[in-house]
């Protein structure tokens, strides 16, 4: 199955972009799919402890399970206001 | 033309609309507080120029949306908006602005302080510092909304 990946501020800068696509074998979790790009990106395990992660934009937890089609977002430790 | 209480936006803010809508019909008022945050030109040393905002926008409205609901759980006789602009900031610009109303002040003021701490905490919203002489993205909390230490951490700093 293919997932959409988002990822945003940092963790685009190390991606070299903010939305690729994945096929990822179901079943999948967050987990998944994120141990799937850091294999590809090891830059990017630095904000394994640090990161939020969203599923089709609302907060989930790595152990959440993913469908095909799904967006998943990973998310640095947050700066607005 | 009406002013969406909440708003992730490349726009310029509009403190004035927005005090107009959460004002609006509101005889039983008796405060409106505003808290507007602007771009700098220093942080930790470093001469800011200017600052770019990322966000992850769907995320970032449902999350503002979140946090006007659990304001108005804590002090529900209070109404609130929030605006928050993306993109590139000069020195001075707004980049939010948050108003709340109630029939009293302690509820605007705290409303007001518990919506910026939280903003701060689970809104997916990065700043992208330009400084002289480089570029740093910030990164302030690991968002998570289900986190009752960080919301409570929040209403004590609301209620200080």
């Amino acid at each position: 199955m293919r997932v959409t990946v988002r990822l945003f501020a940092r963790l685009r800068d190390l991606a070299g972009t903010g939305e690729l696509t994945r096929d990822v074998s179901a079943p999948a979790t967050v987990q998944t799919v994120w141990n799937a790009l850091v294999a590809e990106m090891p830059s990017l395990l630095e904000y394994e402890r640090t990161m939020s992660v969203a599923v089709n934009a609302e907060y989930a937890r790595m152990a959440a399970s993913v469908n095909d089609g799904d967006e998943v977002a990973f998310l640095p430790p947050v700066s607005g206001g | 033309m009406s002013v969406e209480l909440v708003a992730v936006t490349s726009e310029v803010l509009n403190l004035e609309a927005l005090t107009a809508e959460i004002s609006r019909g509101a005889s039983g008022d008796g405060a409106v507080t505003a808290f507007t945050g602007l771009v700098r030109d220093h942080n930790q040393g470093r001469r800011v120029t200017f600052l770019d905002y990322e966000a992850y926008e769907p995320l970032a409205v449902r999350a503002l949306h979140r946090i006007l609901e659990e304001a108005r759980t804590l002090w529900a006789d209070t109404r609130l908006g929030v605006h928050h602009r993306i993109g590139r900031l000069e020195i001075g610009e707004a980049s939010i602005i948050i108003v709340a109303a109630s029939p009293h002040r302690g509820h605007a003021f705290a409303a007001c302080r518990y919506t910026i701490e939280r903003v701060k905490q689970i809104v997916p919203i990065w700043k992208h510092e330009h400084f002289e002489g480089g570029e740093v993205w910030l990164e302030g909390a690991t968002a998570d909304p289900e986190d009752e230490n960080a919301r409570q951490a929040a209403y004590r700093i609301a209620c200080a």
